[in-house]
């Protein structure tokens, strides 16, 4: 029982940061901030699934959570990567039509 | 003489493949786009009149291709498809041979040829079509293939003209579609079945058939520019001379009679239509658009207006006899769908030459210009009188045989309208003769240099179209004529009952 | 099936990969290795066809390892349909780009040979997408197909490197972003729920609360990537200021992914219920008028195509509602045949909207018409594409729309009609508006150029907006395509 809220915890949890995330791409004004936003849903997203993946002991974790969980964590390090570059040239071109 | 089961569909092809090919040609190719302009009607009405032959021969065409399920595409060459696909295939050749004079030397000749020959490949499509759904899809060619046309000046007028025009044909255009849509749901065929598909419809749900008739005529009202429906016909005379000729005579305006005829005869059948009550407010709507046509007429100075509303008035003769539902009213609205094609496209190009060639726009101007240009003010006059319905000329014919419909359908009151419609024909065409024969020209006109010379390609055209008008007005009972051939139509719809 | 020859199921989505992989490695050539694998994978796709006409619905296990956890491709008759599509307009954009691309470099964009260089990697990474979520038979899978999608969508989004295209960009890429993480959140509780992965596996799943969250999760983020109304707000701006060859593809293709899976999530079921299928045909509704009043105020002929697009998906939404969930086994059709419809046009119209903005030097609507030169050919796909658009008969588009609205009459939902005759009415005056400056004459100053007869570039997008309209005459062929191995069961 104890352990069951344990996981439960986790995922609320995970769903916070998810809620949390989400907010911030909605609300933030700043590309960075909406990036680093994103990325806080990705986390709380990879906490919900593993935290649903636990088996209370001696049962092992689902595997499969995990594996979604891992390439979940792929794609959103290379979009990110493809983001911030995106950024970047912007910043150097809008810096650029100021001067 | 082989079989050719494919005859109706390459009929619609010489057309068809002919658009895109004179579009893309460019435009110095002028002697090429000629040859290949005329080449191609020449040939449609060689492939018109063989495959009149053969249907007269017994050889049944029909061409189906499956759309969706249940749903075809369907050519058919019936009579009364064989009627109107030889009046636009004559009819298409003469006003070729007039647009390559008119257009000597203008702008865009490359896109006018393109889309002209569009148009006259959908009017053949909703000629031969099979079913409502092919014919709509023909419809729709129609007003899209007719717009460049109506803008072709590329003016604000001529812009301002097109939109309405769109406008109006379009959200016809989606009635028709939504009738369309209604009769295949109700009916679940669109197919067009001598006497009608709608009876067990009518039966159980009297009031969805009168509401799909009322539907379907308004869709098809809009281009028979039923009054009050009509507002574009007169406004998109800003076209150049041979787009308004063609589309007063065989394509825009005819198109949606000639639907109304399908409909009625077709879709619903005559006597069904009769039992659901809807025939007279029909007769009624064109009675009113008659004289109301006529009327507007008298007021126009200009001389393509008057005559566009004078089409409003004689299209919808055709209405009116098809609604008196008998046999004899009949003959006479389906001649009068090629007499009235022929008289008026006779106008159009001679009211044209009178613009090309001594800047004559204006009733007003018209003063003395018979002596001027006397081989085309002599095919005006001539189709002029016909349209008021002296005999011989084509348009007594019809008038006749509307009036002795009339009678035969015990509505006497026919007479009358047609006797007041005439007057106002009458009141409308002779000032012009008038002015034109009778009167000096003003001594600015007279000396005034000829802004155009008027070349073979104009002048010949309307006094050729001016010799059918005499030719099936006085030939009116020999064989092959077209009121012979509408005799032999009516005595199919109508089962045999003549 | 050997070892040592793959599946064409499997080269449909390598030969494209590997494509991008060379292209990428050899810049120069990249135009040549890019054509030539979508040549590539159009004949594995048609050797697939063949196979499916044969076998109805075609299994392929990857790595010896299937359903309900591996990774199982699956072939039937609309994912056909689709991978024909797809290579269709890849080849059609293809050498429409190279006509594009090589053009002058627009004012603050990126080097013409630069977007030459990049267009084909990102186009054929695409492909690999797209044809990977046609193929995909489980949910994971289609998530990260849907990911190489959306990455090499931002990709072709910002290929011009302008400012405009830059932040449109970046906006789209976290709508996607986002989409994708509800999508795999959804994914991830569909597991939890079922045990499985595979689509097969959520036909027998018992209808649950948390499975009914799940698939809510899995909507929103479908449509999100779909641009639903009002989760559209990314489309009009990344579309409009992509490069033409880009928009296309984004138009025509991108869009597509997101509904295809919601297809295919339908057709597994259980649909989360008749009221959300009803909330999506009243969102399509919101998309078909406010798309519409948006492209009738748009100022540039590219946010005008894009604005439309937007009212175009909503259609697809209002066509899988027309007959309510029980209706749901032959309403993908008239979804199907609107979204071959609207890509085929789509792609057609933006390449002839980059042509006439390459030869005008502009695409602001009210000064079309001041041009002494006219793209007239370019000008004729635009008015071809627009009349499928429009559903004028007998384009592609009309088919769809007709089947659309014979499905919602013969339902008695009376007012799915009524919103189809709406949108199509919006439509029609917002391409007049465009229609009418390629008309226009008088306000020209200068000398007009006179119409000089083809040019090859005009090709492309005169053969597949001619496509768009003469493709609704094989309608009947495309519906046969469609059913093989029955998609959605039994033909009733």
């Amino acid at each position: 029982m104890i352990a069951l809220s344990q996981a439960t915890i986790y995922g609320l949890a995970g769903l916070a940061v998810f809620g949390l995330g989400l907010m911030g791409v909605l609300g933030a004004a700043e590309r960075l901030r909406r990036l680093i936003a994103l990325n806080l849903c990705a986390a709380g997203a990879g906490m919900v699934l593993i935290a649903a993946a636990w088996r209370s002991p001696p049962a092992v974790p689902d595997p499969v959570p995990h594996a979604l969980v891992i390439t979940g964590i792929v794609v959103m390090v290379s979009a990110t990567a493809v983001a911030l570059a995106l950024i970047r040239r912007l910043h150097s071109l809008e810096t650029d039509t100021d001067d | 003489m082989i079989d050719m089961p494919l005859l109706p569909l390459i009929i619609l092809m010489t057309s068809l493949g002919a658009a895109p090919v004179l579009l893309a040609l460019p435009e110095r190719s002028a002697r090429l786009r000629t040859g290949l302009n005329l080449a191609v009607a020449a040939v449609k009405v060689a492939l018109v009149i063989w495959l009149a032959w053969k249907a007269a021969h017994g050889v049944v065409y029909d061409l189906r291709l499956s759309v969706l399920p249940g749903l075809d595409l369907h050519l058919q060459a019936d009579p009364l498809a064989l009627m109107f696909v030889a009046l636009s295939a004559v009819l298409w050749l003469v006003t070729t041979i007039y647009s390559v004079g008119y257009l000597e030397r203008g702008p865009h000749r490359a896109r006018f040829f393109g889309f002209f020959s569009l148009c006259v490949a959908a009017t053949v499509g909703i000629a031969m079509a099979g079913n409502l759904f092919t014919f709509l899809l023909f419809y729709e060619l129609l007003t899209l293939a007719t717009y460049p046309l109506v803008i072709h000046r590329g003016t604000a007028a001529a812009l301002r003209a097109g939109r309405i025009y769109l406008i109006y044909t379009l959200v016809g255009g989606l009635a028709l579609l939504l009738g369309t849509l209604a009769l295949w749901g109700l009916a679940g065929t669109t197919d067009f079945v001598p006497g009608g598909v709608m009876a067990e419809v009518a039966a159980e749900r009297p009031a969805a058939a009168q509401a799909l008739f009322v539907l379907l005529i308004a869709a098809l009202g809009v281009k028979a520019a039923l009054v009050p429906l009509h507002g574009w016909l007169p406004i998109a005379m800003v076209a150049p001379a041979p787009v308004s000729a063609l589309l007063h005579a065989v394509a825009v305006v005819k198109a949606g009679a000639f639907g109304i005829i399908r409909v009625v005869y077709e879709v619903f059948g005559i006597e069904l239509a009769q039992g659901l009550g809807v025939t007279g407010p029909l007769i009624a709507v064109a009675a009113v658009t008659i004289i109301y046509g006529s009327l507007r007429a008298l007021a126009q100075d200009d001389i393509k207006v008057r005559l566009a509303y004078s089409t409003v008035s004689q299209v919808s003769y055709i209405t009116l006899g098809v609604a008196l539902a008998g046999p004899v009213a009949a003959i006479g609205a389906l001649a009068h769908l090629i007499h009235q094609g022929v008289m008026k496209i006779t106008m159009f190009m001679a009211a044209g030459n009178l613009a090309e060639g001594l800047g004559v726009k204006k009733v007003s101007q018209m003063d003395g210009v018979g002596r001027a240009m006397p081989g085309t003010m002599a095919a005006f006059s001539l189709a002029a009188l016909a349209m008021i319905g002296l005999p011989p000329f084509a348009g007594f014919v019809s008038k006749w045989y509307l009036a002795q419909g009339g009678i035969a359908a015990g509505q006497d009151w026919v007479i009358a309208l047609l006797l007041g419609s005439s007057l106002l024909n009458a009141a409308y065409f002779l000032p012009l003769l008038h002015r034109a024969w009778f009167r000096d020209a003003t001594p600015e006109a007279a000396n005034a240099p000829a802004r155009r010379k008027i070349s073979l390609w104009l002048a010949a055209p309307p006094m050729v179209t001016a010799g059918f008008v005499l030719v099936i007005g006085v030939l009116a009972n020999a064989p092959f004529s077209p009121l012979e051939w509408t005799r032999f139509i009516v005595t199919r719809e109508f089962n045999g009952g003549l | 099936m050997t070892d040592v020859m793959p599946d064409p199921l499997t080269l449909a989505i390598l030969l494209p990969l590997f494509g991008a992989i060379a292209a990428f490695l050899l810049p120069r050539a990249a135009p040549a290795i890019g054509l030539g694998a979508v040549v590539a994978t159009a004949a594995a796709i048609a050797v697939l066809g063949h196979l499916v006409v044969q076998a109805g619905t075609i299994f392929v296990p990857l790595g010896g390892w299937g359903a309900p956890l591996g990774i199982e491709l699956r072939a039937d008759g609309l994912a056909l349909a689709m991978l024909g599509l797809t290579a269709l307009i890849a080849l059609g954009v293809g050498l429409g780009a190279l006509a594009a691309f090589a053009g002058e470099t627009e004012v603050g964009g990126q080097p013409m040979a630069r977007q030459r260089a990049f267009f084909w990697p990102l186009c054929l990474l695409l492909l690999t997408g797209m044809n990977g979520v046609y193929l995909s038979n489980d949910l994971f899978n289609l998530y990260v197909m849907l990911e190489v999608i959306s990455l090499a969508a931002v990709g072709l989004a910002v290929l011009g490197g302008t400012v405009a295209a830059l932040r449109a960009g970046l906006a789209y890429m976290y709508a996607s972003l986002l989409g994708a993480l509800m999508m795999l959140l959804g994914v991830g509780f569909v597991y939890l729920q079922t045990g499985r992965l595979d689509l097969a596996g959520l036909a027998g799943a018992p209808d649950s609360a948390a499975l009914s969250a799940a698939f809510g999760l899995m909507l929103v983020g479908l449509a999100l990537k779909t641009a639903l109304f009002p989760l559209h707000f990314w489309l009009p701006e990344a579309h409009a200021n992509a490069t033409a060859p880009a928009s296309a593809l984004l138009s025509a293709l991108v869009v597509k992914a997101g509904l295809y899976i919601l297809l295919r999530l339908a057709e597994a079921g259980p649909f989360p219920g008749e009221a959300i299928l009803t909330l999506m045909g009243v969102l399509g509704t919101g998309a078909v008028l406010w798309g519409g009043v948006q492209a009738l105020r748009a100022e540039r002929l590219k946010l005008l195509v894009a604005w439309s697009t937007v009212a175009q998906m909503g259609l697809i939404f209002v066509a899988l509602a027309r007959a309510g969930l029980e209706g749901l086994s032959d309403s993908w059709r008239a979804a199907a045949l609107l979204i071959l419809a609207h890509a085929v046009a789509k792609a057609g119209m933006f390449l002839a909207a980059g042509r006439i903005k390459d030869v005008i030097g502009h695409d602001r609507i009210s000064e079309l018409d001041r041009s002494a030169v006219r793209p007239a050919l370019a000008q004729l796909a635009f008015a071809l594409a627009a009349i499928s658009l429009i559903g004028l008969p007998p384009s592609l588009g009309f088919i769809g729309k007709w089947s659309l609205m014979e499905g919602a009459m013969m339902a008695g939902n009376w007012h799915w009609v009524a919103v189809t005759m709406a949108g199509t009415l919006l439509s029609v005056a917002y391409f007049t508006r465009a229609l009418t400056g390629f008309l226009r004459f008088d306000r020209v100053r200068a000398p007009l150029d006179e119409h000089r007869g083809w040019a090859l570039a005009d090709a492309p997008p005169v053969v597949l907006a001619g496509l768009a309209v003469g493709l609704g005459l094989a309608a009947g062929p495309i519906l046969a395509v469609l059913d093989l191995g029955t998609p959605f069961g039994a033909i009733p």
